[in-house]
């Protein structure tokens, strides 16, 4: 139980790391209602960016951004190839995964980089309060973006593309610009984990679509996603819970840690079933009140408007 | 104001399922004009709409709105000139969005989206004010879910959106159709103030015949992708249901087949 409690800061720590990546998730499946797997491959690329520009002498914080830039390209690409070359956007986020796969281990020149004794923005200063405070400054620099007549654009975009169309917005911009974000969060988070695990691999994107769909679905299951300010909230406090769960999980005895991401699938299956069949039984038995109501109550009459 | 010249439309054209939507259109509305346009099913009506709005593109003939040539022009682009409301009450708006967001996307219609914020506390006082023209209350609502409303609000609503940036055409899909009669009596007679306070030139699509002749300095009837009728206002004063019903038949030779036809 002690060694658990000693194993908490680190599982925050990792839950903030994984929260932008959530973040950006959050933009294409959320807000633009478009599943993208392009974040498997620019995970990678942003702790691949970081980890070589930093080995070549370039200031940690300059590495980071430069992370964060080649997540964006990464997302136009992918917003360009589904709107303008009119792929399928389940299919054009797949091109580009695999597309990255060979790109980043350009980017690397090898599998792996480590930065081993070289400074990274962690080493002068506790990784947890630069973490809190990077999550911080993003959600909300994210949430004033959310705001913006650009960012309503963008929110109709997802919500009703016809509406937003007839009143002027290009609709195939605001999708490749979200799907652009989206991806320069998610490779800003990948530039911040290599920095933190000292390390980059060609393999450390691999599921992290997942990881960012269980934190999405946890916070909202959790939290509630009213306004745009609690939704990304709960987006980040779901990262956060997804990493104590996985931290639990491991010390459950009989599990493996290779057993990790079948744990994760399923965390994300139980997520997305329950409040389905919540929100059918709650139908059923309003249904079924109200037309007990009708019937015993024959002038009233049903439903309103 | 809006000036269509020679415009036709053919779907799937060279094949056996081909069918002339429209054949050679020619209409030309006057600042302040407000047509009601009337027609059997499959007479091209909703066709001509697309073909304004771009949805759609004319195979041949011209689009001309306030002296700007815009046959060519995509959708998105034509929003500065034109508002437009839809048949479903679902689609004028965003629902998981609040009123305000709503209103201050439609207050950017055809200009640039920047990052400056959306609703601001002044655009916030006239949001309010705009919406208390409607008298159904919103206007205590403005932070609501769109997608809480009823399907009268949000017709209502995706009305104040389409007009009150003056537009310089709107176009009206049948926009009373999907509602009780209650509330579209409701639409039309907001419909009906707000164009004439704003002077719009205004073009709708309707079902009912009453509703048609009732509203509007001006009446085109369609059949089978041409103009069949244009009345105009001294004599759609004194036009009746019957009348119109009657003028069909000689015209076109065939009773006036519509399934949601409502005579009023």
């Amino acid at each position: 139980m002690l060694s658990l409690l000693k194993s908490m800061p680190g599982a925050i720590e990792l839950g903030l790391i994984y929260a932008l990546m959530a973040l950006g998730v959050y933009i294409t499946y959320r807000i633009l209602d478009f599943p993208d797997l392009t974040v498997e491959g620019s995970f990678t690329t942003g702790g691949g960016i970081a980890m070589i520009l930093i080995t070549n002498g370039a200031s940690p914080w300059v590495a980071t951004i430069a992370a964060f830039g080649g997540g964006a390209v990464a997302g136009a690409v992918t917003g360009l190839l589904h709107t303008k070359g009119k792929i399928n956007g389940l299919l054009s986020g797949i091109i580009m995964m695999i597309a990255l796969y060979s790109i980043n281990l350009r980017i690397m020149g090898k599998p792996n980089v480590s930065v081993y004794g070289i400074d990274t923005i962690f080493t002068t200063s506790n990784v947890l309060v630069v973490v809190v405070i990077v999550v911080i400054v993003t959600k909300l620099l994210l949430d004033l973006f959310l705001h913006t007549d650009l960012g309503l654009s963008l929110r109709a975009t997802g919500d009703n593309e016809r509406m937003i169309r007839s009143f002027g917005s290009n609709t195939e911009t605001t999708k490749i610009i979200g799907i652009s974000l989206s991806n320069a969060l998610v490779a800003l988070s990948g530039g911040l984990f290599a920095q933190q695990s000292t390390a980059a691999d060609i393999s450390m994107g691999i599921g992290v679509i997942v990881v960012g769909l269980a934190s999405v679905i946890i916070g909202e299951a959790i939290f509630g996603a009213r306004k745009v300010f609690w939704a990304t909230l709960a987006v980040v406090l779901g990262s956060i819970v997804y990493r104590i769960i996985i931290t639990i999980a491991y010390r459950v005895e009989w599990l493996k840690a290779s057993d990790l991401k079948l744990i994760t699938a399923v965390i994300v299956i139980v997520a997305l079933v329950v409040p389905t069949i919540q929100k059918s039984l709650k139908q059923k038995k309003l249904a079924r009140k109200r037309s007990a109501e009708l019937l015993t109550d024959p002038v009233q009459r049903g439903g309103g408007q | 104001m809006l000036n269509i010249s020679k415009v036709s439309k053919l779907f799937n054209p060279g094949t056996v399922d081909e069918k002339t939507a429209l054949i050679g259109i020619n209409l030309h509305l006057k600042p302040g004009d407000f047509v009601t346009v009337i027609g059997s099913n499959g007479a091209g009506k909703s066709t001509l709409m697309n073909i304004i709005s771009g949805v759609m593109r004319p195979d041949a003939g011209n689009v001309e709105i306030a002296g700007d040539k815009i046959t060519l022009l995509p959708e998105y682009k034509r929003s500065k000139w034109i508002g437009r409301v839809f048949q479903d009450p679902m689609a004028g708006t965003a629902p998981r969005m609040t009123i305000e967001e709503n209103l201050a996307m439609a207050y950017k219609r055809g200009k640039p989206r920047t990052l400056l914020l959306g609703v601001t506390p002044a655009k916030r006082a006239f949001f309010k004010e705009q919406l208390s023209r409607l008298g159904i209350g919103l206007e205590n609502r403005l932070g609501a879910k769109v997608g809480l409303l009823s399907g009268g609000e949000r017709q209502a609503l995706s009305l104040l959106m389409a007009t009150y940036t003056k537009p310089q055409i709107l176009l009206l899909d049948e926009h009373t159709a999907a509602l009780d009669p209650a509330r579209a009596e409701l639409i039309t007679a907001l419909t009906d103030s707000l164009v004439h306070e704003m002077k719009l030139t205004t073009l709708m699509v309707t079902h009912n015949m009453e509703q048609a002749i009732r509203l509007g300095n001006r009446l085109i009837m369609m059949d089978k992708g041409r103009i069949i009728l244009d009345v105009n206002e001294q004599r759609k004063k004194e036009l009746t249901v019957a009348q119109l019903l009657n003028e069909f038949e000689q015209i076109s030779g065939k009773k006036l087949a519509d399934d949601r036809i409502v005579l009023g």
